[in-house]
Order: structure tokens, then C-alpha cells, then sequence
């Protein structure tokens, strides 16, 4: 899986951060910032949930 | 498939609805009843005029995420809620009715005090502040008005504790503020209040600027005021908005989703004796879900023509996005939706809106939901309701859904 975001449409709402704190943080702002841009499959779902519930759609994912 | 005409004589469901007679926490039937094989209907609503509303979890999602989708209040066809706030958006634009990129620009000032980290950082002061509240509840007599005791000074100290607001001003602060969003209070009564604690807040921010701490008003007196891109009054004025946006909302969850609890003695008990810790977080997200407290609909208006599901919305028509009826959705939540289940995965619902203007405070709401949840009634397991449901008074006006009073004893 490989992840990608997009900080400018980022909206701040931490969901991310709440659902894969490994994969995801938020800088002095509160705007993305990627941990991990290839996570452990243990962390899969998670970031998939992440990718669903954001807001603002500013979490890509890449499965292969 | 003809499209229904925004003029025609066809009896429309008014928007709002009732709810239904004695049961406080369903959506209106007339408007839950909506014909399920179109993603959209018309409703009247008050100016007269006939808005799309969208009562389908995955439409709702869909369009809100639609930058075609606009939340600016001043366009023809915005569908505002009453003449009060046709009035008050018109002429108070905030980043709440406007797009992307000013929305962007401004709702970026305001949210790094609410990162979840910082967030968390609050969790043991908000952990003493609800216990000392079940304290002293505990300590005087029963039965009492838990709005009153509990439900909204929860909010208005961690407001304090937040903006840094010293200890010893907190009964100014509360009492202040207990005004504000008192229903008896008259507007020169609010507006008086509103005032005494914007001059407070303002003085308080000199004092930051010259001893900064680790709060927001050090942050805002430190960085926009110090660098001139805000005045001192206004970074005041962004502290009582705060204020006031956390403390309604955050007010009812806690009584509300307790007469819920109590309602349902089930799910009650999964609270009371969980052992992990992880119980209360899934407990709050299915009670913002089930309650949908922001129950008067989130409003839009269409830039552009938009097709969805065989329907066309057309460019200067106003859409409702009903996400108490969409947090209802079947096809959205596992098992039947109407039920309150604490057990359910609940995180994908539209309690905090969609897209670019879902709530920013809800990181804040949910440490504060998720410490109540997780403490009262195990501190309190005898906590039982003290007056008979009918004679509870709901909010049914207004923004925000609630329950006036909550009279409970132990
Ligand atoms: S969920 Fe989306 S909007 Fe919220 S912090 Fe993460 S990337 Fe930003």
C-alpha cells in the first residue's frame, strides 16, 4: 500500500491521526503530515478507514 | 424521470418537521418517510421557498465533498434557516459561509489549537475538572439538574483551562458564560455578558503577551496580535467564539446522550463496567451518530448544475444535508440503525458535518465526550432519572438538539 497527502486540502479534523497515529501526525497547524508512506500491513485497515472518513478526501491510496 | 417543480402546488414536507410524539430521539417521520427511490426531495421551508434535502448517508457525503457544492450564504438560493440567521450570515461572514480558498485561509488561523495531540496533552485536566464536578455533586443534595451541575460547566472549565484563564477567575468566567447560554436570559442580558467577558479576554491577552504560557490565548497574544495580523479585541472576540461554539454542543452530548443511556439500561451497563479503556471512544462516536445533536441540517447552495442518480440539481438551488436522518441510514451502518448500539463501529458517521467545513473542535469534543462517558457512571452507578420522560422539555427549536433540564438523582 502506498499512501499520499495532500496537505493543502487538508481541513485539520485529526481523524487520521486518531485512526493511525503510526502512519499519521499533525505539524503546529494541525495539518497532515505523513509518518509512513508504505505502513505495515498490521496498519492496512486503519489507514484505509483514514482515506474514508477524511473530509476533506486529502488521503490517497495506492494498494498493490 | 420529471423533475418535482419548485413552484408547483404539491403539498412539500415543511423543513423542520415535529419528531415524533414520545420519542425524543428519532428524526422527524415526515421527513424520514421521503420516498427512498430518488436520492433527493423538496421540502418548504420557511421564506417559503423549496430546497433539495438530502437525507442519504452516501449523497450527503458525495455533494458535501462537491466543491460545485457552495456553503456561501450570501448567493440567491442559500436556504437559511430562519430570518434571524438569513439576517446575521448576511452581514457577519465568517469562514463558516464561505469557500475555499478565503475559508481555507481563515479556518488555518484557528485550528492548531485543537491538533489531537493538544487535545490530548488536555486530557488529565479535563479528567480533574469532571471529577471534581461529580464531587461536589455527590457531596450536596439530590436530586439536581444535571444541565445545570454537570452538563455545562464540564465544557465552560475546560474552556478556561484551554484559553488559560486562571483558576481563581473561573466563578467569574462560569457565571458569565451560564448567562450566555441560559434560554430565560434576555439579549441585552447575553450581549452584556457577551461584552464583560470579551473585555476580560482582552486583558487577559496583554497579560499573555508579556507572560506567555502554554495556551491558546499565549499563542494568539504571542503570534497574530504581536505580529499585527490581529487586533487584541479581536483575538478576544475568536476566544468567546469559542466559547460559545464548544459549550452548546458540548453541553447537550453530555445530557442528551445521558437520557439516552439512562433509556436504554443495556447499553448503560456496557459503559459502567468496561474494562478497557477503548470502550467510552466507541461509545461516544455511536452516541454522536444515534443523537445527531446539529439536527437543524448543515446548508448549501448549488454553483452549477450537478446530475446525481438519474436527478439534476440546478445551479442556484439550495440543498439541506439532513445528517441526523443520513447517521439513520442502513445502507450506511451495520445492523438496524435506528437501535442505539455502543458496541457498533460507528466512526464513519456525519455528526461533525462532511467535507471542508466539518467541525474543528471535534477533537476537543471528543476528549471531553469520551472523559464524561468513561467516568460518570461508573462513579455514579446508581445515576437514575428523577422526573418521568414526558415531562422533559427537548429542544426542539434552535441549532442544536438537546434536553432543557435533566433533573437525576443516585
Ligand atoms: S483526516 Fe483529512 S482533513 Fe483530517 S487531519 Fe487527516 S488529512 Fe487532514
Amino acid at each position: 500500500m502506498r499512501v499520499e497527502v495532500d496537505q493543502p486540502r487538508c481541513v485539520a479534523s485529526g481523524q487520521c491521526v486518531l485512526l493511525a497515529p503510526e502512519v499519521f501526525d499533525q505539524d503546529d497547524d494541525g495539518i497532515v503530515e505523513l509518518l509512513e508512506s508504505d505502513p505495515e500491513p498490521r496498519h492496512h485497515d486503519d489507514v484505509r478507514e483514514s482515506a474514508a472518513v477524511c473530509p476533506a478526501a486529502a488521503i490517497r491510496l495506492t494498494e498493490r | 424521470m420529471a423533475q418535482p417543480q419548485a413552484d408547483t402546488a404539491v403539498e412539500l414536507p415543511h423543513h423542520p418537521s415535529p419528531r415524533a410524539a414520545g420519542c425524543p430521539f428519532d428524526p422527524p417521520p415526515a421527513l424520514r418517510s421521503l420516498p427512498s427511490d430518488q436520492p433527493l426531495s423538496r421540502v418548504r421551508i420557511w421564506d417559503g421557498s423549496s430546497p433539495w434535502l438530502v437525507t442519504r448517508y452516501e449523497q450527503l457525503r458525495r455533494l458535501l465533498g462537491d466543491p460545485r457544492v457552495s456553503a456561501d450564504a450570501t448567493l440567491p438560493g442559500y436556504p437559511h434557516r430562519t430570518p434571524a440567521t438569513k439576517a446575521s450570515d448576511e452581514t457577519r461572514r465568517t469562514f463558516l459561509t464561505m469557500d475555499d480558498p478565503d475559508h481555507a485561509r481563515l479556518r488555518r488561523m484557528v485550528t492548531a489549537p485543537f491538533a489531537v495531540r493538544k487535545m490530548e496533552a488536555l486530557r488529565p485536566a479535563v479528567q480533574r475538572i469532571v471529577d471534581d464536578l461529580i464531587d461536589a455533586m455527590l457531596a450536596g443534595p439530590k436530586p439536581v439538574d444535571l444541565v445545570q451541575e454537570f452538563a455545562l460547566p464540564v465544557p465552560s472549565l475546560v474552556i478556561c483551562e484551554l484559553l488559560g484563564v486562571p483558576y481563581a477567575d473561573h466563578d467569574f468566567f462560569q457565571r458569565n458564560t451560564k448567562v450566555v447560554v441560559d434560554r430565560t436570559s434576555t439579549p441585552e442580558q447575553v450581549l452584556d455578558c457577551l461584552g464583560t467577558l470579551t473585555d476580560y479576554l482582552e486583558e487577559l491577552l496583554s497579560e499573555k503577551a508579556a507572560r506567555p504560557a502554554d495556551d491558546l490565548l499565549s499563542v494568539l497574544a504571542t503570534e497574530p496580535v504581536a505580529t499585527g495580523e490581529m487586533t487584541r479585541r479581536r483575538a478576544a472576540e475568536t476566544g468567546v467564539l469559542l466559547l460559545g461554539a464548544g459549550h452548546e454542543t458540548t453541553a447537550n452530548m453530555i445530557a442528551l446522550g445521558t437520557l439516552a443511556l439512562l433509556l436504554n439500561p443495556d447499553q448503560l451497563a456496557l459503559l459502567r463496567d468496561a474494562e478497557n479503556p477503548g470502550t467510552a471512544a466507541g461509545a461516544v462516536e455511536e452516541l454522536l451518530r444515534y443523537l445527531t445533536i446539529a439536527h437543524s441540517g448543515r446548508r448549501r447552495v448549488a454553483l452549477e448544475d450537478i446530475e446525481l442518480d438519474g436527478q439534476t440539481i440546478r445551479a442556484g438551488e439550495g440543498l439541506i444535508f439532513a445528517n441526523d436522518i443520513a447517521n439513520r441510514d442502513p445502507e450506511a451502518f451495520a445492523g438496524d440503525a435506528d437501535r442505539l448500539d455502543l458496541t457498533r463501529d460507528s466512526r464513519r458517521h456525519v455528526a461533525f458535518g462532511f467535507g471542508v467545513h466539518q467541525c474543528l473542535g471535534q477533537p476537543l469534543a471528543r476528549v471531553e465526550l469520551q472523559v464524561v462517558y468513561g467516568t460518570l457512571y461508573s462513579r455514579i452507578p446508581t445515576l437514575a432519572l428523577a422526573t418521568d420522560v414526558d415531562r422533559l422539555e427537548f429542544k426542539h427549536q434552535g441549532l442544536v438538539y438537546g434536553v432543557h433540564e435533566l433533573p437525576v438523582t443516585w
